[in-house]
């Protein structure tokens, strides 16, 4: 048995359910909105802006304070602090400041006895406006130079110059759709007052440390008044890290204003206008390669709308680069970004933060490369792979730990695909109106917060005197299974069975200073952080009976069978107990920070990630070339986890990221009209796939390696990664779509989502 | 007068309920059922479904239903099941033991409405004849992929359900009366027969109907309106008639989509496959078909597929009964030809000729549980080859269900060949000037229309054509 080490487990970790999966089957998990409300608690809505830019001349809430059971309307004016909810640019208003910068900006804020009150009352509220031009789109803003940031641009080599003289020359352009994250819990939060200005708010928040921050600078307070809880969210995808502090930030102010509790659930479709979606993005290409379809020159654009703030766009933006390699080696390289400020809704975190846009790009860019030269993409796909001598990215970071090329290989195998490919052929030529296609994917996904900063997480473990554990650490539950691992990792130590660990609430007075749980990175930071504070008591326990049995320290050990120390075996209740009469401290925190990771993000170089993440799928498809409807029929999957924390929760979140990809990339529309008012603010014009459009067959497998990077049980991070995996079902898509025309060597001109009106457009654009 | 219900045993007796109250609202508030969620509040996402039973001859016939949009008075004299009702203390029934051990949830929200539905499919509810995936189609998750929720679903599918007891307090609770009260100087009504409706409406003519409030809850809920006096239909005994002849299927006016299902399909398997699209099976337990009608939404997928088949419309008020053509009830946008005081009490939908082809074809941009882009419906009589009548509706292209009437010239007497469909694909461009909206662009749609009618054409000689019908290689 390895004694201490974080890389390995001292006991096999088993597939165990998720935590809470009792409790949410019985409907007595509680969120947010499921707590006792106390006495007198206020319901909250928000006034919101009807124009997308304006300066507004006057607000007037005569009628909406005279609406029965409202008891309180405030505007920015009442804010006492910063009114900011912004994580980096401080340019988020929780209430229109004198402009509004797109529709449905919350202008001003109705506290009321019942929340159909507060929501009746905020619609009566006369705003003038003097309208001010816009820019909706990436093309007006591009036009009025109108951005959140300077342009950046990643480059390697002389892309022009390996352009001018490349064998072959293509171009090309796509656009990517945004993407609502339909977490089933919408937008929540509730404070309370405590005693000597303290608050307490409970939010459905993916980062209670920031939200904590703003509360506290919101109303001139400091931060050590402020306490914020996380128990569970009902779904958050990136959602919940930076828009949950508009909410928490307004039920703060009332709770400051009026002394009483104050809750804020938002209507489904006042949360879609109001918080921040997936960016979209038009992007061109030009590119260079060979006969055989190897890349030489690649040269990108991605237009990204950011929408009317900073938020996370910048890093988001980042991402979108740093994924634009994908698997690929890209010799001469120029990926140019820019960051456009429109006059929507602030885009923000996802699911992938940006890195899916990147990849899809490069994804086309294979495809258009096969179609050019009538080759199998998949060809394209293994020639233009990252390898010895051919493992440097755009950015400067050697690969270590590339295993794509022994992936595709295996999935290629597994999947049948060559078969496949050929039963596909023949499917083809005898269906005239419906079409199949096939496509393989990979996915290489790079684990860390590029700003290096926040790579740091901290737990706190308690073991009882009765042998009982609590762990608490600064990383929140959305439904990942990130407690139960982190569980797991602590019972591990202890030797314990993983009942005997509690979980609590995330809360900024158990641990302070957190980073979101984002980037994937949730067990990775706080599974180590949570291993060396259970270490560190595990280390004075091992001590103290080492004294006490006449043992060596290290001859104590943690087992399932109780703790051993020396001669003489005792449960872990009694070792505890032993310890605490002992006058042992067992109580510890723990602290991780991701060592090795650098980058200059001026010259965008470094190493921004500390691994990677890789997977890989095939996707079959058939497309109605009548219709343009089209159904995902056959899914094979292998993706990579390192050494499994939890096997089950690992493939709960690769299936689910996976359909969650195919919704972005097939059903789900996101539109503003004209007037930048967005078209889609609800489930019954927003479609995210239903149980019948997973694929009927869908194999998972997780590769049987493990992270060559010491990181917490050598796992890999798994939240992100898999939803790229459904870049092979638009792939497909496109080659059924190409199967209509197989004499044409162009690719398809299908843009994301493929709905069945853009694959008749891309149908059409064969023909053209 | 007081609404009553029956919650696990226990009678729940509102002595002065708002009528535009919500189920939902009811359990998560004073009742303290916080198991039940609101996901969306308009019936699309299914987080809050519970059960709703009726006595039905010797059982309880239960319905899996959106508590969202449900108004209070709809589930007087009914028993409500919601997922704090299964299991017992601090034990799992076997179909949520099988989902919490199997990854069915992950950040739970969604998972009480799937426990529901599920049990529903299990306990023989209403729908419960449908695959797994058709069970949960009006319910969205957004973490698992669905994959463990399907596997639960087909592994725990049949629960003992002991509804004696049910069945019991179910009796006489709601008397034989109609129920009626005022909230806030707004009148509410609960009609127990369609003569004591004709009184009702007669006193109040513009009394909103309600049916199954699938369309009206959202007035609510979304629109934040104050329904003024609002009449309930769905517990008029005599209009829940099903008469299934040779002639043709008749339905009343509470009729419920689901409940229709069966006959429809029994009259032609496309019509089938349409109510099987309709909304969410919780949508198609609430919704009647004659609500789809009465309503006039230019989008409803019920009209164009009866108007094709040649559907008579039935409305009645004190003055007495008039039947139309269906097509002739929608007179434009947003109006409907019905006189106040009168109410849809039925359609009847012929039973197509043997001969007649008719083809059924929903376009939207999600299969399940999603509003049509283009609807086309097609009822071609064909003798000897030739095309002797024609009835072509769709629905999504105007501001009415309407049929093409070019489309119809251009078919009739011709051939049913390659030339006759190309100049009537050519002629429905014609017919319509359809919308861009959310949904579709005019163009789209104007180029879907005829590929419905293409897709008939290659459906008639043998040629596969739907997607859903295609396996893996």
């Amino acid at each position: 048995m390895a004694e201490g080490n974080p890389l390995w487990p001292e006991a096999a970790m088993p597939a165990l359910a998720h935590d809470s999966a009792h409790l949410h089957v019985a409907g007595i998990a509680r969120y947010v909105d499921d707590e006792p409300e106390l006495p007198g608690t206020l319901h909250l809505a928000f006034g919101l802006s009807s124009e997308a830019r304006a300066r507004i001349v006057s607000i007037d809430l005569e009628a909406v304070r005279a609406y029965p059971g409202v008891v309180a309307v405030y505007t920015a004016a009442d804010i006492p602090g910063e009114n900011n909810v912004g994580p980096i640019a401080h340019d988020d208003r929780v209430l229109a400041d004198g402009e509004v910068v797109s529709h449905g900006q919350p202008v001003f804020l109705v506290a009321a006895e019942t929340r159909m009150a507060a929501r009746k009352a905020a619609r009566l509220g006369k705003v003038t406006y003097e309208p001010l031009e816009a820019a909706i789109t990436v093309e007006q803003a591009r036009a009025a130079g109108s951005r959140i940031e300077a342009d950046q641009c990643m480059a390697r080599g002389d892309a022009d110059a390996a352009l001018a003289g490349a064998e072959h020359r293509l171009a090309g352009s796509l656009k990517i759709g945004a993407q609502d994250h339909f977490y089933l819990e919408g937008q929540v939060a509730h404070a309370r007052p405590g005693e000597d200005g303290q608050i307490h708010v409970v939010s459905s928040s993916q980062h209670p440390s920031e939200v904590q921050h703003l509360v506290a600078h919101l109303l001139g307070k400091s931060s050590a008044d402020v306490t914020v809880e996380v128990r569970r969210m009902g779904g958050a995808f990136g959602g919940k890290e930076s828009q949950a502090a508009l909410f928490a930030a307004a039920a703060a102010l009332v709770v400051h204003h009026t002394g009483r509790p104050a809750k804020f659930r938002c209507d489904r479709d006042d949360d879609m206008i109001v918080t921040g979606k997936r960016h979209d993005f038009e992007v061109d290409y030009e590119v260079g390669h060979d006969a055989e379809g190897r890349l030489t020159a690649v040269k990108l654009r991605f237009g990204g709308r950011c929408g009317a703030t900073m938020d996370l766009s910048p890093g988001i933006n980042d991402r979108t680069m740093f994924h634009a390699d994908n698997c690929y080696f890209l010799p001469d390289v120029e990926i140019l970004s820019e960051r456009l400020k429109t006059n929507t809704v602030s885009a923000t975190a996802f699911r992938g933060f940006g890195g899916p846009q990147g990849m899809l790009a490069i994804e086309r860019v294979c495809d258009h490369v096969a179609a050019r030269l009538g080759l199998d993409p998949l060809e394209v796909r293994q020639r233009n792979l990252y390898g010895p001598g051919r493992d440097m990215t755009p950015y400067g970071m050697t690969i270590e730990d590339n295993i794509a090329p022994q992936m595709i290989a295996r999935l290629r195998e597994t999947s049948r695909y060559d078969a496949r490919r050929e039963a596909i052929a023949a499917f083809n030529a005898g269906s005239p109106l419906l079409k199949k296609g096939i496509a393989l994917t990979p996915v290489k996904f790079g684990i860390s917060f590029t700003t290096t900063h926040l790579n740091q997480a901290g737990a706190l473990v308690h073991v009882y005197a009765d042998g009982s554990i609590q762990a608490n650490h600064g990383g929140t539950e959305m439904g990942q299974g990130l407690h139960i691992k982190i569980a797991q990792i602590v019972a591990d130590v202890f030797g314990v069975g993983v009942d005997t660990v509690r979980i609590t609430a995330t809360r900024t007075d158990k641990v302070p200073n957190t980073s979101a749980t984002a980037a994937s990175s949730g067990a990775d930071l706080n599974g180590m952080a949570a291993w060396r504070a259970a270490m560190a008591i595990r280390e004075r326990m091992a001590d103290f009976l080492a004294g006490a049995f006449g043992c060596a320290a290290d001859e104590v050990r943690f087992t399932a069978e109780g703790v051993i120390a020396g001669e003489t075996r005792l449960s872990f209740a009694e070792a505890a107990r032993k310890a605490w009469l002992g006058r042992i401290s067992l109580s510890s925190t723990g602290f991780y920070a991701t060592p090795e990771i650098e980058y200059d993000r001026a010259a965008h170089r470094g190493r921004p990630f500390y691994y990677f993440a890789y997977g890989a799928a095939v996707s079959e498809v058939v497309v109605d070339r009548l219709t343009g409807e089209h159904k995902v029929l056959a899914v094979d999957i292998l993706h990579d986890v390192g050494r499994s924390l939890n096997p089950a929760i690992d493939r709960g979140q690769i299936e689910g990221g996976f359909v969650q990809g195919q919704g972005w990339l097939t059903t789900e529309v996101v539109e503003w009209d004209a007037k930048g008012r967005l078209l889609n603010h609800s489930p019954a014009t927003y479609k995210v796939p239903t149980a019948s459009d997973r694929p009927k067959r869908m194999r998972i497998d997780l590769w049987d390696g493990e992270n060559v990077k010491p990181t917490i049980h050598r796992s890999k991070a798994v939240g992100e990664p898999p939803l790229m995996l459904a870049n092979s079902v638009f792939c497909a898509i496109s080659a059924a779509i190409a199967a209509t025309a197989p004499e044409v060597r162009e690719l398809p001109k299908l843009d994301a989502p493929a709905t069945p009106e853009a694959v008749l457009r891309a149908l059409a654009s064969l023909r053209a | 007068m007081a609404l009553r219900f029956l919650l696990d045993g226990e009678v729940v007796e509102l002595t002065a309920p708002d009528p535009a109250g919500t189920l939902l609202d009811l359990l998560r508030g004073p009742l303290r059922r916080t198991g039940t969620k609101e996901g969306c509040a308009e019936g699309d996402c299914g987080a809050c479904t519970v059960l709703v039973g009726e006595a039905s001859e010797d059982r309880v016939q239960w319905r899996a239903v959106n508590a969202c949009i449900l108004f209070l008075p709809m589930v007087h004299g009914k028993a409500v099941m919601t997922v704090e009702s299964l299991g017992a203390k601090d034990k799992l029934n076997p179909l949520q033991a099988c989902m919490a051990a199997n990854g069915s949830s992950q950040c739970g929200f969604c998972t009480p409405g799937f426990v529901m539905s599920l049990h529903g499919r299990a306990i023989g509810a209403l729908g419960s004849d449908l695959p797994v995936a058709d069970a949960i189609a009006g319910n969205l998750c957004r973490c698992t992929g669905y994959g463990p929720i399907l596997e639960a679903g087909e592994a725990v599918s049949s629960l003992a359900q002991d509804d004696a007891a049910v069945l019991a307090g179910l009796a006489g609770l709601a008397g034989d009366a109609m129920t009626s009260g005022v909230f806030e100087a707004r009148q509410w009504f609960v009609p127990r027969s369609s003569d004591e409706l004709v009184e009702v409406l007669a006193v109040h003519p513009d009394a909103r109907i309600v049916a199954g409030a699938t369309d009206v809850g959202l007035w609510v809920t979304k629109g934040l309106r104050d329904l003024q006096t609002v009449v309930f239909i769905g517990d008029v005994a005599d209009l829940k008639a099903i008469e299934e002849t040779p002639d043709g299927v008749r339905l009343g006016a509470g009729v419920r989509y689901a409940e229709a299902h069966g006959a429809l399909a029994r009259l032609h398997p496309d019509l089938g496959e349409l109510v099987r699209r309709i909304g969410g099976l919780q949508v198609r337990s609430s919704a009647t078909v004659c609500g789809n009608i009465a309503n006039g939404s230019p989008i409803g997928d019920g009209p164009p597929a009866l108007i094709a088949l040649g559907a008579e419309l039935t409305l009645r008020s004190s003055a007495g009964r008039r039947t139309m053509p269906l097509e002739a009830y929608f007179l434009d946008y947003g109006r409907q030809d019905r006189m106040p005081g009168e109410f849809v009490e039925s359609v009847f939908v012929p039973r197509p000729a043997t001969g007649t082809v008719v083809h059924v074809s929903k376009l939207s941009r999600r299969f399940d549980s999603d509003i049509s882009a283009v609807l086309g419906a097609f009822a071609l009589t064909v003798e000897t080859g030739v095309i002797t009548a024609a009835r072509v509706a769709f629905g999504g292209m105007a501001a009415t269900p309407r049929r093409a009437a070019g489309c119809e010239a251009a078919l009739v007497g011709q051939p049913l060949s390659e030339a006759t469909i190309a100049a009537a694909a050519e002629a429905l461009k014609g017919d319509f000037s359809p919308l861009t909206d959310v949904r579709g662009s005019s163009a789209y749609r104007i180029e879907v229309a005829s590929a419905l009618l293409w897709r008939l054409w290659h459906r008639e000689r043998g040629v596969a054509t739907s997607v859903l019908d295609v396996e893996a290689c």
